[in-house]
């Protein structure tokens, strides 16, 4: 159990640093790479939540995908990114103003919850113990049965937005010469070659 | 020292704040803004699995997975829309985007 504390505070202490070394940080570059570290640090906590199959799935979608896509951006775009950052601590007061509202609220409200009776009996699909199941199997008999249709709805999701990203960042350049499938199709001997019969010792004028 | 529900809670308050608060602070600069509504979707997450973990339903992680899937959709359309305007305009600073004078 006290393993259990540690681990706790300590992924829960870097994850806290790290969202604030994202905001704070002068270099974007620096801004992704604690981003990751949050994420990672999000992932152990899933792990002492039981949640394994998500853990594994937030560190290869989102340090593997989402963040070196930032990391890509960040790098491609030629920004001068300390010009951005002037009115930074213009917008520091009334930031912290909405933020520690924002908090307090949230942590009164985690403080002065509680457990309904009912909800215990309103449990959908129990988590089996994880002797019998692993987290991934469990999460796989509930997810391809009952929630099929938001796990193609998440497909279609994803599917959207590859397509949609693809179209917005696709340029047809005028200079460059491309291919033209119809036109390769539609090519035939009749109009490709010529035919010559040449007389021998003449040859072609 | 029992790491109950309201821990988990607690941190993923104070990273939603800090996700908002990110978003106030670099009112200029999106790629940061885009980061901290990650955060902001990663502190919902870490609030879905604690309590699907501490009530014993697993439909909270099925949630999770649908919420992530969004978050990485949403971060691909946004990072393609920064690429477009940046080529159009050759910069990304936030009050610059007013051609549809919104």
């Amino acid at each position: 159990m006290i393993i259990n504390a540690i681990f706790f505070y300590l992924f829960a202490g870097i994850a806290v640093a790290s969202a604030v070394m994202v905001i704070a940080s002068r270099n974007p570059v620096h801004s992704v790479l604690f981003l990751i570290l949050a994420f990672v640090s999000g992932a152990g906590l899933f792990v002492l939540l039981g949640a394994e199959f998500l853990a594994m799935i937030l560190i290869i979608v989102y340090v593997g995908a989402v963040a070196v896509l930032f990391l890509f951006v960040v790098m491609m775009l030629d920004v001068d990114f300390a010009e951005l950052r002037q009115g930074f601590l213009n917008y520091l007061p009334i930031g912290a103003l909405v933020g520690a509202v924002l908090l307090a609220e949230l942590l009164l409200v985690v403080g002065a919850w509680v457990i309904g009776p009912d909800v215990t009996k309103a449990i959908v699909s129990p988590i089996p113990s994880p002797s019998e199941i692993s987290n991934t199997q469990a999460l796989g008999l509930v997810l391809y049965t009952r929630y099929v249709y938001f796990f193609e709805a998440a497909g279609m999701i994803l599917l959207v937005a590859m397509v949609g990203a693809i179209v917005l960042t696709l340029e047809h350049k005028p200079n460059v010469r491309r291919q033209s499938i119809a036109d390769q199709v539609a090519r035939h001997p009749s109009s490709a070659i010529e035919i010559v019969k040449v007389k021998s010792g003449q040859g072609l004028s | 020292m029992t790491i109950g529900l309201g821990h988990y809670l607690s941190v993923a308050a104070i990273l939603f704040t800090l996700g908002i608060f990110g978003i106030f602070l670099n009112r200029k600069n999106v790629i940061v803004i885009l980061m901290s509504i990650e955060l902001i979707l990663l502190s919902v997450n870490i609030n879905l699995v604690a309590f699907s973990s501490f009530l014993g339903d697993i439909v909270g992680q099925v949630y999770a997975l649908i919420v992530l899937t969004v978050a990485a959709a949403e971060a691909a359309i946004g990072l393609a829309i920064l690429v477009a305007y940046f080529r159009n305009r050759g910069s990304i600073a936030v009050e610059d985007i007013n051609l549809m004078k919104g």
